[in-house]
């Protein structure tokens, strides 16, 4: 059965929603333009339809969430991002997976932002409250999924779409038009992960945030009240930073614990795309917080906090549209989108520049020449050098832009992004962080200590200067650092945690409140110093020292060797030394739910249903036993663990489990990193390769061994000893009648750590001869019970053996990577305290207003 | 000439640096005979070429190479470009998972004696996030029938 009504109402939601917007935003523009009791019966109204359209996008959030929850895979949506088996705390990331969800998390995030805005707003609340529902309208046309009539053409994707209007073209809806699939395509496994519960819902409170500072900024414009608006942003601004910056951390540390590049960001697009608006926003706010002790920076506080917004606006179209192609893991396909996104991005960039021109005269600006020895000069040079690195991130980042854009002008560019990207912003990006943490350090000190010339300055900061010489040459020395670059990174970094530390402590004695900046900025260097040591210095330890080389040609000889050793393969219980580590793979391993830790492999039986397994012994984990014999019980069939066992030169032994699972959504197979952390370095491994776990073993032709009871047999190069031979009266899976016999052979193999045991099984049953075969998969056997001869008392076996099992790794060490953690934790708290400093500070001024407003009237 | 002139004439010089270190680290999409070109003319830039792999026609893959217990980090393969020529590829990591059901490989690197040598390749495959191909049980089209 179809249920159609939930999809109706749902896209129903949609159109209220997107009609309110456009309601919302003309009544707040009539509120803005009236005065008197016009003006309060404009307010009202206004508010009556933001308030409708935020109740709209809440049914549609429930409906949507109905459909999945419901399991209705007539959905296209349910049905390509849900499935049966799915836990349901994961069926909220499910909304997130798709397009059309993310562009829905993102517009609950304005409705709840908007209506916080609209009870405090006051006199800003029209003028502010008219950009947002004008967003909220281009928000909601993207998943409004109607079509013009006439002409053919398709506004938005709705994720209230029936599969069979999906797939049009699929057969079966020719023979059965009423026709639902019996689950669906299911969450990635990639996202089954709760930093992807957390990640999306910050970053887009994030991005919803960066709408805030632009709207005030508008408003500011459009009211002519040039320097107004900012006060009341800047704490907002301070929000979006924390909250956009704690997002891009996050998908930060989810990459680096389950993706395979080996690090934690890798300079692509859909990355550098968000990563560029926040920088920006990083700039405006210096910029605004320079033109409150000083009116000189208004037209640069102007501009930046429109660009961030405009930045945001472009992430969007280069994520969405398509036009990254596949170079990135995030972007998503095109919907169909690209024209409305560029629409959107083009329809709000046409607003700003005709605000900013209609209005640029009028800004005050001073012509006065601003004095080096000013707090406004070093504040401004440091948003300079922020927003200039940003340029650098987003020049390269829009390469594909550019084929695009020449293409369209019928010319042919084949421009391809730089080959090593990440040497490539490393190498530039590297002088820009240099210069600010210099910065840092001028501005705080200009700003608390107004050193009035270059002797006071010095003065001030001959004691962090010291402090600097001594522990970087220290660390330099300890570290080995030759690179010259580095050394002077490492030593800015240093100075600027040293001497912000000393600001820091200066003012945090006399008032806690006022130390976010200086916090801040010695997290900013604490994040580099982490940055430098563990991508800087990272090592392979994995280096392939088995000599063995498939061909001695220069190609592998050139750089003495190193490029083509950073794999190791290891085999099943074979240690083998890689750098100061013994490693030794113990196999595959398995996770069951309701079961700590991981399983071998070789304890589950498989059964039809993927998802199930049934236990051939009782696990036991810790020496409790969580399953008996023949339990079913719920597996993770998707992911294989690697038991990887280390043994450090002081014979202490500790294991990691790297991943590899099958994921068709990322293209089959996709590796996860299993980690070591310690606090003065991670060690971090990862499968490279390893035989197929989906693919059946194919074994050698069978040998045939007869034995005696207490003979010993050689197994593939093991040795093993017939125990015994008994009658047995069951057999797993098969009946046995009165008239049939069954014995089974007790095989002792001796592993080199272990010993393993094989019970083939001989039968006869109706008649007829079976034979239930052993398989050993640690040591690649296989092991059938062939023939019994009662006269001689002799045994036949016939023994099939497979290639041993391996795995091949790469492993690294990530020295010190724990500074850049604590680095991102400092900064998320000194821009914290920043925030509330200036929340009450625009709360105290917000409460003078309406005295402010009748005075004036 | 005022300070906030130098300032400005600063930002300018930097912002010209940046796009010209971009331009030079730039790569470009070529064929492998451009590639060819461009290492005998001495310029090792590294390159994109955009290709398929060699199949017979059963489909089967042709002259692949990876033999992970003599060494897990040499993997070779044979590449067909965009103008139909083919080269063999040289990678010195182990197979990329699932390599073999790629529909498309960008190799990027640049050309040597013994093929193409490539630091990296992308796989457009086909399956990403394309999902678009309905399972019917037995049972349900049975059921149909």
């Amino acid at each position: 059965m179809i249920h159609t009504f939930v999809g109706n109402l749902g896209h129903a939601f949609i159109i209220v929603s997107f009609v309110a917007a456009l309601v919302a935003t003309y009544a707040y523009f009539q509120v803005s333009r009236a005065s008197g009791l016009e003006e309060a019966s404009w307010r009202k109204f206004a508010r009556g339809a933001f308030l409708v359209h935020g109740f709209s996008v809440l049914g549609i959030i429930a409906s949507l969430f109905w459909i999945i929850y419901n399991h209705y895979f007539e959905y296209h949506y349910a049905w390509s991002h849900s499935s049966r088996s799915l836990p349901a705390y994961y069926m909220i990331s499910c909304f997130w997976e798709g397009q059309e969800g993310s562009f829905l998390l993102w517009i609950f995030w304005h409705v709840v932002l908007g209506v916080f805005l609209m009870r405090s707003g006051k006199t800003w609340e029209a003028p502010v409250m008219t950009v947002f529902a004008l967003v909220q309208a281009f928000l909601a046309s993207m998943i409004m999924g109607v079509v013009i009539p006439g002409l053919d053409f398709k506004i938005g994707s709705s994720p209230f779409i029936l599969l069979r209007d999906a797939l049009p073209q699929t057969p079966i809806f020719a023979t059965n038009p009423n026709f639902v699939p019996e689950d669906g395509n299911g969450l990635n496994p990639l996202l089954q992960n709760y930093w992807m519960v957390i990640h999306p819902p910050t970053l887009f409170l994030g991005f919803a945030a960066m709408l805030i500072p632009f709207a005030f900024c508008i408003a500011g414009l459009w009211k002519r009240d040039f320097s107004g608006w900012i006060r009341p942003a800047l704490p907002w601004s301070l929000f979006g930073v924390l909250v956009l910056g704690a997002g891009i951390m996050m998908g930060a540390v989810w990459a680096y614990e389950t993706l395979n590049f080996g690090g934690y960001w890798n300079w692509d697009p859909v990355e550098n795309a968000v990563y560029v608006p926040w920088l920006v926003l990083v700039g405006a706010i210096h910029t605004m917080v320079a033109h409150k002790k000083n009116g000189t920076a208004i037209k640069p506080a102007i501009i930046l906090t429109i660009t961030s917004f405009l930045l945001i606006l472009y992430a969007t179209f280069l994520t969405r549209s398509g036009i990254l192609g596949n170079a990135s893991v995030h972007s998503f396909t095109d919907l169909g989108l690209s024209g409305q996104l560029l629409v959107y991005l083009l329809a709000f960039l046409a607003i700003s520049v005709a605000f900013i021109a209609a209005n640029w005269k009028r800004i005050p600006s001073t012509e006065k020449e601003v004095s080096t020895y000013s707090r406004e000069f070093w504040i401004f040079t440091g948003a300079t050098v922020i927003c200039l690195s940003a340029f650098q991130v987003l020049y390269t980042t829009s390469i594909p832009v550019y084929n695009k854009i020449v293409e369209l002008f019928g010319f042919v560019s084949n421009i391809a992004p730089p080959a090593d990207q990440i040497g490539h912003y490393t190498k530039i990006q590297l002088w820009f962080g240099i210069g600010i943490v210099v910065a840092t350090v001028m501005g705080q000190y200009f700003w608390w200590k107004k050193p009035q010339n270059f002797k006071v300055l010095l003065n001030e900061l001959t004691g962090p200067l010291l402090a600097t010489l001594l522990i970087s040459a220290a660390a330099i020395a300890v570290t080995r650092i030759d690179n010259l670059i580095y050394i002077v990174l490492l030593t800015a970094s240093v100075f600027a945690i040293a001497a912000n530390g000393k600001i820091w402590w200066s003012v945090i004695r006399n008032n806690y409140r006022l130390s976010g900046g200086a916090l801040a900025h010695m997290g900013v260097a604490l994040m580099l110093l982490g940055i430098l040591y563990s991508a800087g210095y990272s090592k392979v330890v994995s280096l392939n020292n088995s000599g063995l080389l498939l061909s001695k040609d220069e190609f592998f000889t050139r750089n003495n060797d190193k490029e083509n050793k950073e794999n190791t393969l290891l085999w099943l219980n074979e240690p083998t030394r890689m750098d100061e580590y013994y490693v030794t793979y113990r196999g595959k391993r398995i996770e069951a739910r309701g079961v700590p830790g991981y399983i071998r492999s070789g304890l589950l039986q498989a059964t039809q249903l993927p998802y199930r397994a049934v236990a051939r012994e009782d696990i036991v984990q810790d020496g409790k036993a969580y399953a008996r014999k023949g339990d079913t019980l719920d597996i993770s069939a998707e992911n294989t663990y690697y038991e990887v066992e280390y043994r450090d030169p002081e014979g202490r032994k500790f294991t990691l489990f790297p991943r590899a699972q099958v994921n068709e959504a990322m293209g089959g197979l996709l590796a996860s990193p299993d980690i070591r952390h310690s606090p003065g370095r991670d060690l971090y491994v990862h499968v490279s390769s390893t035989p197929d776990p989906r693919a059946e073993p194919t074994w050698s032709k069978t040998e045939e061994q007869m034995a005696q009871i207490g003979d010993t047999l050689f197994l593939n190069d093991y040795v093993a000893i017939l125990d015994n031979v008994s009658r047995v009266s069951q057999v797993p899976d098969i009946e046995l009648s009165e008239s049939d016999a069954a014995v089974k052979a007790s095989i002792r193999i001796l592993g080199k750590d272990r010993e393993y045991v094989a019970n083939p099984v001989f039968l006869i049953k109706d008649r007829m001869v079976g034979r239930v075969p052993e398989t050993v998969e640690d040591l690649g056997l296989k092991i059938t019970f062939m023939n019994v001869d009662p006269q001689q008392g002799t045994f036949t076996f016939g023994v099939n053996t497979t290639q041993k099992d391996y795995v091949i790794i790469k492993a690294l060490e990530k020295p010190l990577i724990n500074l850049l953690w604590l680095g991102t934790l400092v900064v998320l708290a000194g821009v914290g305290l920043a925030m509330v400093r200036r929340y009450q500070d625009s709360a105290k001024m917000r409460e003078k207003e309406p005295e402010q407003v009748t005075a004036a009237a | 000439m005022k300070k906030s002139h130098i300032f400005l004439i600063a930002i300018i010089a930097v912002a010209i640096g940046v796009i010209m270190s971009t331009a030079g680290d730039a790569s470009t999409y070529v064929s492998f005979q451009e590639a060819t070109e461009l290492a005998s003319s001495g310029r090792n830039a590294k390159v994109h070429v955009v290709g398929t792999l060699k199949k017979d026609p059963s489909g089967k893959i042709v002259g692949m190479q990876y033999q992970p217990q003599i060494d897990p980090n040499y993997f070779s393969f044979v590449l067909i470009d965009q103008n139909n020529e083919e080269r063999t590829v040289v990678y010195s990591s182990p197979k990329p998972q699932d390599f073999e059901s790629s529909e498309q490989i960008v190799v990027i690197g640049s050309m040597a004696q013994e093929g193409f040598v490539a630091d990296k390749i992308l796989m457009k495959c086909p399956s990403k996030y394309q999902e678009n191909e309905i399972k019917v049980s037995e049972k349900q089209q049975q059921a149909k029938i």
